[in-house]
């Protein structure tokens, strides 16, 4: 039988539905309409009147190849991040779950510093690697490798990798124990008996009943990099140097606020939503039908 | 088939629980027997021990010829069915299966071949391609027993296998069970808290509580002659009549009942005393003297009915055949055979038998 209350008058649950509704229009709805308008605009070098352009300011981010650079980076960063926060987080998590197993109230209270220190780790990490000021940068430049993110490229991306893999890691380790407490302690016990060794266990049967938590978490991280990365890219790199570090979220920031090229950066804005839009209907489907054994 | 030897098993939990105190027992090869006991007596944390699940604190575990204490539950050469049937969810049937003898590279043509037997035997070869959570709770406990046989281990493990299934279910995959166990000439170690169970399924039962083990013996015996109150208690359905009773000379003794002959060439007894008697070993006296009953309620389950009452102030329950009508409230004459009563240690509630 289906659950479904019913109401008086037809405009109730309307009305009910309507603070939750006004929130969703103002915050996402009203912002993402205005960069949507704002992408088909172009204004003049003063700010002071715009055009409508139709799609030129799309045409003209297709056609230039610095923005094919920030996908790539985008990508590389994406890649790396998620890879790396997702593996340590879930071969911490392993270990964690082999020490706490059941051990009922405990479990919570061993994961709450879990939780909490990698966060508060996360902003400490930008200081640490800070590269003029920063503990660690100092000492690995006097250990004598060249260690320099503020000229080097590719240390500049190790470094917001780095940060970024470090702060993401709390997170995936919650949802991997998680999932790793709720397989059955006796299925597991089932294949000990059944002859698999431990690593074949974990290769056979634990990672794949975990797999709608990895599935999810993919696409949890994948968005991470691409949206919550910001402010350490900001803070550590500036999407520098030579744009080695510019993220796509990075560049609608830096045409928008810095370059005042608005059109472009909405229409990067409009690219990233429907990126997103994507990834997440793509989740909805897998996690309802494929993934789930 | 293996004979599987426990001396003087401990285990202490960390954190302090003493589920297992002290447990010896043999299980000779071939053997059905069957762990029974409440809730929580250590039976499971036994088993595990034996299987190899949970280290053992003290003492030593045999299987064959071989001290297996410190061997791997891979090496054991055993199989146990658990109680949720702990299949592997993202398998089909036949992998649930051919899991272990992939694991110990049983060549493809042998797997195939064990697997197919198994589910043949089994009445399972129709359900072979599909994932475990498609299958009836019956199917999915064939599916765990047919994973234990393809393995053709030593000794079999049954952590109560049964209980999540509904009665009627319960009756045949308990003949099942024995009669695979027949058929495959196994040692088998089954728990259970389900007395029902234990006296239909053991050669041998085990009866444990609080950790220990209060007696071992066929069926028949531990029903017959409990070694303790508590076995006494804990076998037969309903339980054993337990009251306080005073040794007046050797072969009487003073009960809420009155004065009741027992066996003294089977029983040594003197002072205070247990006395138990079962249900079913109360009848209706023929004429009118007998003990005075007046039943309370009556309980019918079709052939025999329960009549609830009490001797005194003890409430008593009996069991007779179901002819006839009783009026509740009526009084009745009872008899009791003198080789139906038992006597128990008032403080140890061990059995007073010579
Ligand atoms: N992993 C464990 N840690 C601590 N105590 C346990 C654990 N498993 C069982 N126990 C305790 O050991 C006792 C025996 O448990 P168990 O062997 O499961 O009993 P049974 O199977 O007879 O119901 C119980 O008191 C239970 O609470
Ligand atoms: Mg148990």
């Amino acid at each position: 039988m289906q659950k479904r209350a019913i109401f008086g008058s037809t405009s109730l649950p309307y009305l009910l539905l309507l603070p939750q509704l006004a929130v969703v229009a103002v915050f996402f709805y009203w912002p993402a309409s205005q960069a949507l308008w704002q992408s088909f605009l172009l204004e003049d070098a003063f700010g002071l009147s715009s055009t409508f352009v139709w799609f030129e300011n799309y045409s003209e981010l297709f056609a230039d190849s610095g923005y094919y650079r920030t996908m790539m980076t985008t990508a590389v960063f994406a890649v790396m991040v998620a890879g790396l926060s997702l593996s340590l987080a879930l071969l911490l998590a392993v270990q964690a779950d082999k020490a706490i197993h059941g051990a009922g109230i405990y479990r919570t209270l061993l994961i709450w510093p879990y939780a909490v220190a990698p966060a508060v780790a996360g902003v400490l990490w930008i200081f640490m690697f800070q590269p003029s000021l920063g503990v660690v940068a100092q000492g690995i430049r006097s250990l004598g490798i060249a260690w320099n993110p503020l000229l080097n490229g590719n240390d500049a991306l190790i470094l917001v990798v780095l940060a970024s893999t470090w702060k993401q890691i709390s997170y995936n380790f919650l949802f991997f124990l998680a999932g790793l407490q709720s397989i059955p302690r006796a299925v597991i016990e089932a294949a000990a008996i059944d002859g698999a060794s431990g690593t074949r266990r974990f290769w056979t049967i634990i990672l794949p009943l975990l797999s709608p938590t990895v599935f999810f978490l993919v696409v949890v991280n994948i968005v991470y990099v691409f949206f919550d990365t910001f402010g350490i890219i900001d803070a550590m790199t500036q999407g520098g140097p030579s744009k080695a570090t510019e993220t796509l979220v990075y560049k609608v920031f830096f045409d928008g606020r810095l370059g005042g090229n608005l059109g472009s950066s909405a229409a990067q804005s409009v690219i990233l939503m429907i990126l997103v839009v994507g990834l997440t209907a793509i989740q909805f489907r897998f996690i309802e039908r494929r993934v789930a054994y | 088939m293996a004979t599987v030897e426990l001396s003087s098993i401990r285990k202490v939990y960390p954190g302090g629980v003493e589920a297992v105190r002290d447990v010896s027992l043999v299980v000779p090869n071939g053997s059905f027997t069957v762990l029974l006991g409440p809730s929580g007596c250590g039976k499971s944390t036994l088993l595990r021990m034996i299987a190899g699940l949970e280290t053992t604190t003290s003492g030593e575990c045999k299987i064959g010829e071989r001290v297996v204490n410190e061997v791997e539950p891979a090496d054991r050469d055993i199989a146990m069915v658990f109680q949720n049937y702990a299949l592997y969810p993202h398998m089909s049937v036949y992998d649930n299966m051919a899991y272990g003898l992939r694991n110990r590279g049983t060549p493809k043509a042998e797997i195939d071949k064990r697997v197919r037997e198994a589910a043949s035997l089994l009445a399972i070869e129709d359900f072979l391609s599909r994932k475990p959570r498609a299958l009836s709770g019956g199917q999915r406990q064939r599916v765990a027993m047919g994973r234990a046989i393809v393995r053709e281990p030593q000794v079999f493990l049954f952590d109560e296998p049964l209980s999540n299934l509904d009665a009627k279910l319960r009756v045949t995959m308990r003949l099942e069970i024995r009669r695979l166990h027949n058929r495959l000439n196994a040692t088998s170690i089954f728990v259970t808290h389900d007395q029902v169970e234990a006296m239909t399924l053991a050669d041998q039962v085990v009866v444990m509580n609080a950790g220990r083990i209060e007696q071992i013996g066929a069926p028949g015996e531990v029903y017959k002659h409990p070694a303790s109150r508590f076995v006494a208690s804990f076998i037969g359905a309903p339980a054993m009549n337990l009251m306080p009773g005073k040794i007046a000379e050797a072969g009487i003794v003073e009960t809420p009942a009155g004065r009741l002959p027992y066996d003294k060439n089977r029983f040594h007894a003197a002072g205070e005393v247990e006395v138990g008697i079962r249900p079913e070993d109360i009848h209706a006296a023929g004429g009118a003297d007998g003990i005075l009953f007046t039943p309370e309620l009556a309980e019918e389950l079709g052939a025999t009915r329960l009549l609830h009452g009490s001797f005194g102030d003890t409430p008593v329950i009996i069991a007779i055949p179901a002819s006839g009508t009783v009026h509740e409230k009526k009084e009745m004459r009872l008899s009791i055979d003198p080789a139906a009563v038992h006597l128990f240690d008032k403080v140890t509630g061990r059995s007073l038998v010579r």
